[in-house]
């Protein structure tokens, strides 16, 4: 069964754009507009991977990392934050928030499938 | 596999376009003096959404410029600068040019590089603290390119290569420099860097003050020769790149905190994990072969691992459902949107037959059908404003530009305005939308150009300092009245009429105020005192009444002097469908709109008066309206030329109003308008026309200038 990836960001074409190639890579995608969208989205299904942007309205990467990681189902579930913030307090922040690892954007979609398929095969 | 992302440039190019608007919405929004963090976050993610999209998709120029404004919106909403009048104005230019250089992308339109580099510069000066002179312009510095010349005119430019040395001393060099001109810092490679300034002063100066941070032996200092727009974008460009690779550098050596779970080759990679991959894949249960080491776990990560995909399966179809609630509007061409309205307005014909066919039959007989019949109406109604609301857009889209343009202009005039808009909701077709901008730009620019006054001014005449400037639009019946009102010195009677004379208008000194106001629309005519470069240049007012009459709306003013000026335009909904009473004359059909049909009587012989040569009147209610047989205008062999025995419709449009006189009434229905001037030519007094349900075409009446040409009859006949 195909493996389902939460795909959470306020940008319409980066989140198309990822969508698209994470399907394209036979994966499912859950889109999720906002921190908060994923947070809804994360509890009507559990998926196999989170994908987060970080800087979003009504509720940042960080926060939904956080609230995904008291879920039942999210403990162990493995969360890359996608994001532009490329300081060393912000993957200390993601780490300390229970995120699993770090893409920087911009990036191709062939690196993004490559960095999901290293997790989740 | 490759997999092509050019098919997401169009809805990144939408999206940016938006968070655009939305950023000049925020930046024209925010307090100054103590700003909303939240505002500020609001700003800064749209700077930031955009670079993201931009860096993704390649389009680099923009992503430059969005990178320079992100890490100055970063920095403010920080606290770390405090907000100033001249961020703001920064902030406005730099969304200019990121729409410009986002029209280039999408269509191709010209970018003007050296713009981009001006405000690239502007944003670079604030970033690093330069305090810019402050008899620059404060308005988007593009639109004075000339006068910037002359400011940098005679300016040497002198380029200082920095050895080693602290940021701490590079901030300390530029401030000291800032004193002398304009300085720009150049990070070069090797952590090395290079200021630019502009000044007029020496080398001996620059080096004198350099000399109070550093060693001059430390530095190299040479004159460049006055950059050519080519160089100057090419250098733009080439400072971006070296930005650019500091902004997304990320190539950083592993991460301290846990540097033995890291991967160092991957993060140059620009990605990395927290903890050794295997152990991530291991603890979210997707690699199957646990290691051997870890027997106590098995047993429960399995279960949990079952229960995830059996309830993953279980939700998945209501997962894919969230997903498609989850986008609340699609983007679809208005081409295919025009072509379902075509559509509909065909079946409303064909519909239109049936219900005609079928009204001939035996109710008793074809009950059945006849009931069919009344509900495929009720749907086919139903179904064409479903579609018709398709087209329809909020106001809003033409309000949310004038914010900018009143700020702008309110500027250069030097004139204090507060800017209210009202009923942005209001929905109106697109069409009408597009069209309505042009007038209504002209309009506001008159309100702020020749309405309001100076502040002094105001002020000697008992006003607040600034002035009210309100734009709103509302429904009223079939139309959207859109109201431009301002609380300025009011139109000039005795102005307009020496105008209008020194014009060989006909004019009298006993005319109507409303008469007098009427003036203004004559070609040509502007009583601006000074002919500034704004508003006033005598075309004007025509134009705009003549676009608003073309689209089938009218134009009426309200002024007094002293207390201001209220335009009022008054807009059908849509110009494709429009609520017609059908009349016959003779053996002819045609359609009234119903927005000016007020009533229709049949008077009685008493109240309809001959006037000598000028035609009948009639009184209806107290007042003589001229009696219009319609028959004569078209030229129509009549059934009735009685008034008394046929019907009047009493018709009001553009403050006039008349008679109109026919055979008969046919009915009241929804016709969808067919260009006449498309198909054939246009006729006067015709505006269009309309398929009928029994497929014969009908003509629509133009009643204004039908209301026209029968004052200027009579008004000939007065002089003959």
């Amino acid at each position: 069964m195909a493996k389902t990836i939460l795909a959470v960001d306020d940008s319409s074409s980066l989140r198309q754009m990822v969508a698209f190639s994470l399907k394209a890579a036979g994966y499912q995608v859950v889109e999720a507009v906002d921190g908060q969208d994923g947070l809804e989205k994360a509890k009507l299904q559990t998926v196999d991977l989170v994908l987060t942007d970080q800087n979003m309205p009504k509720m940042d990467g960080l926060t939904l990392i956080k609230s995904l990681r008291g879920l039942p189902g999210y403990q162990k579930t493995p969360i890359l934050m996608l994001t532009t913030e490329s300081s060393e307090d912000m993957k200390t922040k993601g780490r300390a928030a229970g995120a699993n690892g770090w893409l920087v954007k911009p990036f191709d979609p062939q690196r993004l499938i490559e960095v999901v398929k290293k997790v989740i095969g | 596999m490759t997999i092509d992302i050019s098919q997401f440039y169009k809805v990144f190019f939408d999206e940016a376009e938006e968070l655009l608007a939305e950023k000049e919405r925020l930046l024209l929004a925010v307090d100054i003096d103590s700003p909303d963090p939240e505002d500020l976050n609001a700003i800064f993610r749209t700077a930031h959404s955009i670079k993201g999209g931009a860096s993704t998709f390649g389009l680099n120029d923009m992503s430059e410029v969005t990178h320079v404004l992100e890490s100055l919106l970063d920095r403010i909403r920080k606290g770390e600068m405090a907000l100033t009048g001249q961020h703001v104005d920064a902030f406005l230019a730099a969304k200019d040019i990121l729409k410009m250089q986002l029209d280039g992308h999408r269509n191709g339109a010209d970018v003007d590089q050296e713009a981009v580099a001006n405000v690239r510069m502007m944003l670079h000066d604030l970033s690093e603290g330069v305090i810019v002179p402050t008899h620059q312009p404060t308005v988007p510095s593009f639109l004075h390119a000339e006068q910037k010349q002359q400011v940098t005119e005679g300016a040497h430019r002198y380029k200082i290569e920095l050895l080693d040395l602290a940021k701490r001393d590079v901030d300390a060099l530029v401030d000291e420099l800032g004193l002398l001109g304009r300085v720009s810092v150049v990070p070069l490679a090797a952590g090395r860097t290079a200021l630019i300034i502009m000044t007029h002063e020496g080398l001996d100066d620059i080096i004198a003050i350099c000399s109070f941070v550093l060693d001059p032996n430390d530095l190299k200092i040479f004159e460049a020769p006055p950059l050519t727009p080519e160089q100057r974008a090419r250098e733009a460009a080439e400072r971006a790149r070296i930005e650019d690779e500091q902004g997304y550098g990320f190539f950083d050596p592993a991460d301290p905190v846990d540097a033995g779970a890291e991967e160092p080759p991957e993060d140059e990679l620009g990605y990395g994990f927290f903890q050794p991959i295997e152990q991530i894949r291991r603890e979210a249960g997707i690699v199957a072969e646990a290691p051997p080491p870890a027997p106590v776990r098995p047993e429960p990560l399995e279960i949990t691992e079952v229960a995830a995909e059996k309830k993953a399966a279980k939700k998945s179809g209501e997962g894919s459902h969230a997903q498609g609630a989850e986008s609340s509007s699609i983007r679809v061409s208005i081409e295919k949107v025009d072509q379902l309205i075509n559509l509909v307005g065909e079946l409303v014909i064909t519909q239109a037959m049936i219900e005609q066919r079928s009204d001939g039959l035996d109710p008793m007989v074809h009950q059945r059908l006849l009931a069919s019949v009344s509900q495929l109406t009720r749907n086919t109604r139903d179904l064409q404003e479903a579609v018709m609301s398709i087209r329809m857009m909020p106001m809003d889209f033409v309000f949310s530009r004038f914010p900018r343009m009143v700020r702008d202009l309110a500027g250069k005039l030097g004139k204090k305005v507060d800017f209210i808009t009202n009923g942005a909701a209001t929905e109106l077709d697109k069409g009408l939308i597009e069209r309505i901008v042009d007038p209504l730009t002209h309009l506001v620019r008159n309100s702020i150009d020749h309405g309001i006054e100076l502040p002094a001014a105001r002020v000697a005449a008992g006003k607040s300092e600034s002035g009210r400037l309100f734009l709103s639009a509302a429904h009223q019946g079939g139309n959207i009245v859109i109201e431009v009102a301002d609380d300025g010195g009011g139109l000039n009677r005795d102005r307009i009429l020496a105008k209008a004379k020194q014009n060989g208008l006909p004019v009298s000194d006993n005319m109507s105020d409303a008469d007098v106001w009427q003036l203004i629309f004559a070609p040509g005519f502007s009583t601006a005192e000074i002919v500034t470069d704004v508003s006033g240049r005598g075309v004007g007012m025509d134009v705009v009444k003549r676009n608003i009459q073309a689209l089938g709306g009218t134009i009426d003013i309200r002024s007094a002097r002293g207390f201001g000026t209220t335009i009022l335009i008054s807009l059908p909904l849509t110009l494709a469908i429009l609520d017609g009473m059908s009349i016959r004359s003779g053996d002819e059909i045609y359609i009234l709109p119903l927005g000016f049909v007020v009533e229709s009587l049949q008077p009685a012989r008493a109240d309809v008066k001959e006037i000598h040569g000028q035609g009948r009147v009639v009184k209806v209610r107290g007042e003589y309206l001229p009696l219009i047989p319609l028959y004569q205008m078209f030229n129509i062999e009549p059934r009735i030329t009685d008034p008394c025995e046929g019907i009047l419709v009493i018709l009001e449009a553009e403050g006039r109003k008349a008679a109109l006189f026919v055979d008969e009434l046919v009915g009241q229905q929804q016709v969808v308008v067919k260009n006449l001037e498309a198909n054939y030519r246009k006729v006067a007094g015709i505006s269009g026309a309309t398929i009928l349900g029994d497929g014969g075409v009908a003509l629509i009446l133009d009643v204004g200038a039908l209301l026209r040409s029968s004052r200027q009859l009579s008004d000939e006949s007065v002089i003959s």
